[in-house]
């Protein structure tokens, strides 16, 4: 063995030895950016929960060189490590060096493939190749969720494993209408500002209609023209967060086609995790010489809807909404975007409204994407712990401006039974602006 | 006095190692005390506890996470009757190897007890759990006007027990001291699950400061399992000001003047230019790039001290050859000033993949001549050297880039840096201002102290470990021997208690 003879004593320099084959895929720059100097280990909800080195960023990313060297295999323990992780990146806010933690994830994943059990990898595939590409599919799949909700049926998932049934139980209910804008471009309302396109989103559009149409709304009260382009897609921030890369590419240049035809100044997100996959295409197709660079063209035009908001300048009445509200920071909004104060100004735009901030508001509730899924015991743990910091402030409502948080968010404030509202920061917008039209 | 097999191995410089049959045995009772979730064995589980914060790595056989004082006492009873070397790890921040379990044997990470037990407001001491991390003392007091002074730069995720074994200091050292002047009392477990106090919650108790001692022992005579800290209030007025210097000559030389003034600033850093480029290429705070040196001077106290202060370390740096002093004019400004120095270690990853810091003190008279030294050294070894440190102090952090899977680059780097602290001690300094001695220097402590000295100190230690059982390897530059016949005193005085 290596020994530093210098230090007087026999120290084993690097210790273990190469057991598997060393993995190029994981041997990534970001890497080597890490000096191990564990600031981000208080930041990390898995860290905070477990207090393990494993499930900490630092951690996973002294596993995923060790892969990347060789000296343990990619194993299932391994795989536990890496996808017990959220994705939330709060470690790359804490991280002093800069180190793009998210992006050694991701890779780790690519090398490992879906989580779960064999039924759930391959389910995972299925959804993440035949289902998130074609929105059409998903599109009839959600028209049969909503037949199975309102029919009898549902009665009889008493009789389904608990795993399952815990599952169903996290579905929203759908409602009866869905997004659909009544034309492609849809004129400012007054003065013309600014011509953006918006992203419409896989899952939002359908379960979250009500929140498009506020978005598009409350940018067409502040001037702008929207386009909303028939030829985009899903972002793909669920296969990227879990390993799929194929189909992911497909559908990023797919996105990147239809929206910079548009000609656009902006490309208005209103999902936390899409705004920042989508800001991330740059890196994503950067090895593809066809499309390198119009993935950087399009990133630059990324803009989540409240940035984009403060950047332009609200106009328009504002009314009043006489409310106490607490703000939960999207992850990949806060860590990933690093869009805190702009979803805040809104809010302070809003006479009447008042903030009452809550303990460690860019803390992740736990909803990341399919987490809730893939790992309910922790996803739970961290929601619990969620709804007593919103419990503190004694706000009547949260606002997140994120699907996923929203359902995640719901599902606890439900189950506390005390009437806490959940907004998307468009929805209380575009009620201000409402109330700012109504005769007083 | 009969030698223990574990000392009797360490005398003749082997690990203490339990043969593996009884390693089943040791994992299956450790799993009896902890349950099995905390009794890690897998290497794709042990293998991220192999390092600290240092480069230095083992990958240790066994970690273990207990849950209650009485866990850790069970711990170390098993893990010592089975022969196994026992290495108490915190946050695992530590900058000297220092939890590096390099003898093998079981990581007891105490991160699970991390319970703030007791705030007394009135008394101004906190009672806390060894796997509490700095900042959250300050975070549970601040509300109500105080804080715990000693303040690492890693005080968001370091933890007090760390502190405590390393005696750990930070910018406000100046100011305030380091940890052992804010330790009250300890409460430990000894090599034979004894649990035992050490001070109390008085500043002055009663016969040895074993408190003392135990502070910056590393870890080498037992366990820390709670700890009572000083609370201290807060200042009417905290002031900072950024000066920044073309020469790091002038910089050097205003720290000599600022404190030859008669001014005891709360905290007084230095960064030379190769730090600021690491900061504003990782988390920017605002640093001029283009600057040889910075100098962060802080000042508290009431309105009317900071004021006056304030302005003379300003007449003195404007005088000295800075191009321009920028006093924080909010607390967001302030704290951005903080952050970025904070966050200056782990920022050196933007500039290597590794680097390897120096702790040394010289007394801050001789700093001018020191930096010129450690630049000169840098130069005559071709390292590339990142300089960000305690200057009030006289505490330097010379930090070595390089990257550690270039053939022979770490020796060099090694050299590099015994040549600094070498120079360090020439200069009249130490080793170490407040990282510890650890797995990385032992081999250096010869030169600052006698061999009576060390044996001393080794006294010491085998009066608490005689096996030799607690964090091997550490501190001292080859293993202490305990089983000497003590001269006993030929005859004892009749009545007299020993």
């Amino acid at each position: 063995m290596d020994t530093i003879v210098a230090l007087g004593h026999p120290l084993p320099r690097v210790s273990g030895e190469v057991r598997a084959a060393p993995i190029p895929a994981l041997q990534i720059p970001e890497l080597d950016q890490c000096v191990h100097c564990g600031l981000c280990l208080t930041q990390c909800p898995t860290y905070r929960v477990t207090h393990l080195e494993t499930e900490s960023p630092r951690g996973r990313i002294h596993l995923v060189r060790a892969a990347a060297d060789g000296r343990i295999a990619p194993s299932a323990r391994f795989a536990e490590h890496l996808y017990l992780c959220l994705m939330c990146r709060a470690c790359e806010t804490a991280c002093p060096s800069g180190v793009k933690y998210g992006r050694i994830a991701e890779a780790a994943r690519e090398v490992l493939g879906p989580p779960g059990s064999r039924l759930g990898r391959a389910l995972a595939s299925l959804a993440f190749t035949q289902l998130f590409p074609r929105l059409g599919r998903m599109r009839a799949l959600i028209i049969l969720l909503r037949l199975y909700q309102r029919s009898g049926l549902r009665a009889l998932t008493r009789l389904l494993p608990r795993r399952v049934r815990e599952m169903e139980a996290l579905l929203p209910p759908v409602p009866d209408r869905f997004f659909v804008p009544e034309a492609e471009v849809l004129p400012a309302f007054g003065t013309r500002r600014a011509r953006v396109a918006f992203l419409s989103g896989c899952v939002t559009p359908l379960l979250f209609g009500e929140i498009n149409e506020a978005t598009v709304r409350v940018l067409r009260r502040n001037g702008c023209d929207v386009v909303i382009p028939a030829g985009q897609g899903c972002c793909a921030a669920l296969n990227l967060h879990n390993g799929e890369m194929t189909a992911a590419t497909a559908m990023a240049r797919r996105n990147i086609d239809a929206f910079l035809s548009a000609g656009v100044d902006a490309v208005i997100v209103n999902a936390a995790g899409c705004g920042a996959t989508m800001k991330e295409y740059g890196h994503l197709l950067r090895d593809d010489p066809a499309y390198a660079e119009k993935a950087q063209a399009f990133s630059a035009l990324v803009r989540d809807a409240s940035e984009f908001l403060v950047e332009l300048g609200l106009t328009g009445r504002l009314g009043r909404l006489e409310m106490t509200v607490t703000y939960q920071d999207p992850c990949h909004l806060a860590h990933g975007q690093r869009v805190r104060a702009q979803p805040r100004a809104l809010l302070a735009a809003v006479p009447g409204l008042t903030l009452v901030e809550m303990d460690a508001a860019d803390r992740c509730c736990g909803s990341a994407g399919i987490y809730n899924l893939t790992q309910p015991e922790m996803s739970q743990t961290l929601l619990e712990e969620k709804m007593g910091a919103i419990g503190r402030t004694q706000a009547g409502a949260v606002v997140a401006p994120n699907p996923g948080c929203m359902l995640q968010l719901r599902a606890g404030a439900q189950r506390r039974g005390d009437g806490l509202v959940v907004y998307h920061l468009m929805d209380l917008l575009d009620r201000a602006y409402q109330a700012g039209e109504a005769p007083s | 006095m009969e030698l223990t097999p574990g000392a009797r191995r360490a005398e003749n410089g082997e690990r203490p190692v339990a043969p593996p049959g009884d390693r089943a045995a040791l994992i299956r009772a450790l799993r009896e005390i902890v349950g099995s979730t905390h009794v890690l064995t897998a290497l794709e589980d042990v293998i991220v506890y192999e390092q600290d914060g240092s480069i230095l790595q083992s990958v240790p056989e066994i970690v273990v996470l207990p849950g209650s004082v009485e866990e850790v006492r069970a711990v170390v009873r098993a893990a010592r009757a089975a022969g196994v070397p026992v290495v108490p790890r915190g946050s695992g921040t530590g900058l000297a190897g220092g939890a590096v379990a390099a003898g093998g044997g079981v990581v007891v990470a105490l991160t699970r007890l991390n319970r703030v037990r007791e705030v007394d407001l009135r008394s101004r001491t906190a009672v806390v759990e060894p796997g509490v991390i700095n900042l959250e003392i300050t975070k549970a007091t601040a509300p109500h006007g105080y804080f715990y002074a000693p303040d690492p730069s890693s005080q968001a995720a370091c933890s007090v027990g760390g502190n405590l074994a390393n005696n750990s200091g930070g910018p406000h050292t100046l100011a305030y001291g380091v940890t052992t002047n804010h330790a009250l009392g300890v409460e430990v477990v000894l090599h034979d699950g004894t649990r035992v106090d050490l001070g109390g919650h008085v500043p002055d108790a009663p016969g040895y400061d074993l408190c003392g001692v135990f502070v910056g022992s590393e870890g080498t005579l037992g366990i820390v399992v709670q700890g009572i800290v000083r609370l201290m209030r807060v200042r009417e007025s905290v002031r900072t000001l950024l000066a920044v210097f073309d020469r790091m000559d002038d910089a050097t030389r205003v720290v000599v003047e600022i404190t030859g003034a008669g001014i005891v600033p709360a905290a007084l850093e230095m960064m030379d230019q190769t730090t600021i480029e690491a900061v504003e290429r990782g988390a920017p705070a605002g640093f001029p790039r283009d600057a040889e040196a910075v100098l962060l001077v802080e000042v508290e106290g009431l309105l009317e001290y900071t004021a006056r202060a304030l302005r003379e370390v300003e007449g003195i740096c404007r005088r000295s050859g800075a191009r321009e002093v920028r006093v924080a004019q909010s607390e967001a400004e302030r704290l951005a000033l903080w952050k970025g120095r904070k966050g200056a270690f782990g920022a050196l990853g933007t500039l290597a993949p590794n680097y390897y810091v120096m702790d040394g003190v010289v007394p801050r008279s001789r700093l001018p001549e020191t930096m010129r030294k450690v630049a000169e050294i840098a130069q005559a070894f071709g390292v590339r050297i990142a300089n960000v440190f305690h200057a009030g102090d006289g505490n330097l952090h010379p930090n070595i880039l390089f990257d550690m899977r270039a053939p022979g680059e770490l020796d060099r780097v090694i050299e590099a840096g015994a040549a600094i602290l070498k120079a360090c001690v020439e200069a009249g300094g130490s080793l170490t201002g407040e990282h510890g001695i650890g797995l990385e220097k032992t081999a250096y402590m010869q030169w600052v102290f006698t061999d009576a000295d060390l044996d001393a100190m080794a006294r010491v230690r085998c009066v608490f470990d005689p096996a030799l059982g607690f964090n091997p390897g550490k501190i001292f530059p080859s293993p202490p021997a305990c089983g000497e016949p003590r001269r006993v005193p030929p005859k004892i005085p009749a009545g007299l208690w020993v």
